[in-house]
């Protein structure tokens, strides 16, 4: 039992809250030397990939969820019930020291740090005690009169903003601890076009992540489709603008509104923030058989000009044709499209990141493209374990196609690009705990302002029916006590002296 | 008008050059003993509280009077050019002149000056202090120099009316904590002087005001500093959530804001606590300014993460 108590006042000390906050800070650095899967789980993968040896240890260690980690969680969870252990005891002192009284004088106000003896009074001990209470309660200051000593404190600001402060850290807790139980979120890319929107469900985002108290029939339901989407550039490559049209329908509302990277489509359940943007090329398939297919897919970003790759696949093309070696003959090309080409395009990369001089850079592959498998695969990039496995086989060499012109493949087929579309890519959210953390923030401001402003003091009085004495004891670090006093005191005088001189003038009269 | 802010950048370094010579001019030749005079002329008494000596002003000679007038003049014209330097960027970018990190190490530097001047006249005696905080101020404006990026318009993520909300407060709050660090290193050489430590670096500190005075300045440095910084970086955590989607990502810079604004707050915790010296909470307060130092630099320079305007 005495163990436990000890631990739990050894918990509440302040130099373990002290080791703890600096526990917190260290711990919270491997979360920006190392990718973290909450940012970007491809990071991660690409992380793992390329360090083959420490990436599993380093995975072990959680070292790519910090902010989730069994240690980080520890130490912010032994924090904040320290934190708790401190400031419960401190809140009932508090609420007892706002509703008692000033305490009582000590007996030798000259040992207090400040203090005067040379104030006098008329010989009315009783009205001179009556004159400095009116004068302190003037100051503001909460007074106690016990016979002719008089008590008084001020500052209890300090206390209740530093409280305000603690607790507001623990709504702040609580804010995002809601976020992480009922909050969800999904990102998904959005070609322009009324029949390239998606409608709010975990089967049409790329990528989701669902609170742990959510389903996925909880998520808000709406849909969204991209109408037009502008992005302007400076002559240096960088974005000075994306604006995106959107209709979206949510409970029988509908609407049409312009969405900027600072100002998300806010819905009644959820939000959707433009995040970036790219290209989409349209390409049109004539098979072996002569049917045609098109299909718009969107190339993703490898760098601030745009130069993107992608994949287009078309597993039904030649639909019971195979190859000589008995492959099925499905088709796909990948490769890079460059919104602005450099004069010599080997370099393969974008010079601008608007349509200046597009060039789409394809490659065909013939084959099995592999989507019978079971196993998940990014729509986006070319399946190269099919390739390895030589399911899938490249069919001649790279190719460039300005818009509207069309290439023929080796076996008499024909790929056109048509042009490109627009894309943008949004992030759906829905975070319960956002106006807690935000109500929360705003009152550990206050609250910090009056626990650093604040300043408790006590000043005491002692008429006797020599003189009046007096003494004063800041009781937190206050370096304006003294000239404070002093003024006090000044007051003090004048108030007894005018009593002294009221009464003079009385008897005259 | 870009290259006008520009020539006035290097304007700007130059003047606190020479402020900084001035100021090592009268430290090293100024009499000590009107030095030690003005420094201890704020004493403190045993309980905690400043007791002020007033002592006859010790007679000043010529000189020395014409270096203290130099100091003053080459502080506050350096601080002017220094806001001219950014008033004109601003004018030549058409926009708040913190929009990358050249920019910002500008405003950061000129806060830190600005607020340095306030402390130099509301307590002439930590007057010791300037040489060291033109120092830090002639470095990092130097290494914002290596980082110019020319004038012009935001990334769309950075246009928001929180940008003038957000980097400035930070800024702001940067450039109190300057004076701050500046405060603890005086501090703890002071500290060491007085404690019988003579040689380097504690020496630096022989003519320095006394130490407990030091260290007062600290804490109210970094006790009005430390409000700031925690709405800056609330209010980037609104911006975040405007821009991103999310209020909190811990993408690199945020970590480190993160472990600055703890490391800070420990700093404040571990003032407020008596049995806690305060050497260790003066070590707690570097440690801080490393933390926003790398926060700056290092998180920029070093990692990709969202904070990446510009290049860099």
């Amino acid at each position: 039992m005495s163990l436990l108590r000890n631990s739990w006042r050894q918990l509440t000390s302040m130099r373990t809250a002290l080791v703890l906050l600096f526990l917190l800070a260290l711990f919270a650095i491997p979360g920006s030397v190392f990718p973290q899967r909450s940012i970007g789980p491809e990071a991660v993968d690409r992380y793992l990939r390329d360090n083959p040896d420490t990436g599993p240890w380093l995975d072990r260690l959680q070292a790519f969820d910090v902010y989730s980690s069994v240690w980080f969680s520890a130490v912010y969870l032994l924090l904040f019930v320290s934190l708790v252990g401190c400031v419960v005891p401190r809140l009932k002192a508090h609420a007892v020291a706002l509703i008692r009284v000033p305490p009582e004088a000590p007996k030798r106000l000259d040992r207090l740090p400040a203090h005067a003896d040379d104030l006098d009074h008329d010989g009315d001990p009783e009205a001179a005690a009556d004159a400095l209470a009116a004068l302190l309660k003037g100051r503001r200051f909460r007074v106690a009169r016990r016979g002719r000593t008089i008590s008084a404190e001020k500052g209890y600001l300090k206390e209740t903003g530093n409280l305000v402060f603690h607790f507001a850290l623990l709504a702040l807790l609580g804010g995002m601890a809601a976020g992480g139980l009922y909050g969800w979120h999904g990102n998904r890319i959005v070609v322009t076009g009324d029949t390239n929107g998606f409608c709010s469900s975990t089967q049409q985002y790329d990528e989701y992540d669902l609170g742990t108290r959510v389903d996925a029939a909880d998520l808000a339901r709406f849909c969204v489709t991209l109408d037009s989407f502008r992005a302007e550039y400076l002559d240096s490559g960088q974005p000075s603008l994306y604006r995106a049209r959107m209709s979206y329908a949510a409970d029988g509302e509908r609407g049409t509104r312009t969405v900027e990277v600072n100002h998300p489509l806010r819905l009644a359940d959820a939000n959707v923030y433009l995040l970036g943007t790219g290209y989409a090329p349209t390409l049109r398939y004539t098979d072996r058989a002569g049917r045609t297919q098109t299909i718009t897919v969107p190339f993703l970003p490898q760098d601030n000009a745009l130069t993107s790759y992608g994949l287009a696949a078309f597993p039904d093309a030649n639909i019971g044709l195979t190859e000589p070696d008995g492959r099925p003959a499905q088709v796909a090309f990948d490769g890079l499209y460059l919104p602005t080409v450099p004069e010599n395009v080997a370099h393969g990369a974008s010079l601008f990141p608007a349509e200046r001089d597009p060039r789409l850079m394809l490659r065909a592959y013939i084959g099995d493209l592999g989507l019978d498998s079971f196993r998940p695969q990014s729509v986006y990039a070319l399946n190269f374990d099919q390739v390895e496995g030589k399911m899938l086989q490249a069919s001649g060499d790279q190719f460039a196609l300005k818009p509207g012109e069309s290439h023929t493949l080796a076996d008499g087929t024909k790929i056109e690009f048509l042009g490109t579309q627009p894309w943008i890519a949004v992030s759906v959210r829905h975070d319960p705990g956002e106006k807690v953390v935000l109500v929360g923030g705003i009152l550990l401001v206050i609250g910090l302002l009056g626990s650093l402003t604040g300043r408790r003091r006590r000043v005491f009085f002692r008429v006797t029916p020599d003189g009046v004495v007096a003494g004063g004891l800041p009781r937190s670090e206050y370096e304006g006590f003294a000239a404070e006093f002093e003024q006090i005191v000044e007051s003090a005088r004048a108030a007894l002296g005018e009593r002294t001189r009221e009464k003079a003038g009385s008897r005259d009269g | 008008m870009a290259e006008v802010s520009d020539q006035l950048l290097v304007v700007t370094i130059m003047t606190y050059l020479a402020a900084l010579v001035a100021y090592a001019a009268e430290y090293a030749f100024g009499s000590a003993t009107r030095v030690s005079r003005v420094a201890n002329r704020e004493l403190v008494g045993p309980d905690g509280l400043a007791v002020v000596v007033d002592d006859e002003p010790a007679p000043v000679s010529p000189r020395d009077r014409y270096i203290g007038y130099a100091v003053l003049g080459l502080s506050v014209a350096a601080t002017l050019a220094h806001a001219a330097t950014l008033i004109t960027r601003a004018v030549a970018a058409g926009r708040v002149p913190w929009g990358n990190m050249y920019e910002f190490l500008l405003a950061l530097t000129l806060v830190g000056s600005v607020a340095w001047l306030v402390v130099l006249f509301a307590r002439p005696a930590v007057r010791a202090l300037g040489l060291l905080v033109t120092t830090v101020v002639i470095v990092l404006l130097g290494t914002s120099g290596m980082l110019h990026t020319d004038a012009g318009p935001l990334v769309p993520a950075l246009n928001s009316y929180w940008l003038a909300i957000h980097v400035s407060a930070v800024a702001t709050a940067g450039g109190v904590l300057l004076v701050g660090f500046v405060s603890a290193v005086l501090y703890l050489l002071r500290d060491g002087y007085e404690n019988g430590r003579t040689g380097f670096p504690f020496a630096l500190a022989a003519k320095a005001p006394a130490a407990a005075t030091i260290e007062r300045l600290t804490f109210r440095v970094h006790a009005f500093a430390f409000p700031i910084l925690t709405v800056g970086i609330m209010c980037g955590a609104i911006w975040a959530e405007a821009a991103w989607g999310r209020y909190w990502g811990w993408d690199p810079k945020e970590v480190w804001s993160f472990i600055t604004w703890v490391i800070y707050a420990g700093y404040l915790h571990a003032r407020a606590t008596p049995s806690i010296k305060r050497r260790t909470a003066s070590w707690l307060a570097i440690a801080g300014w490393a933390a926003v130092v790398f926060n700056t630099y290092g998180v920029n320079l070093v990692f990709s993460g969202l904070h990446s305007y510009a290049g860099v």
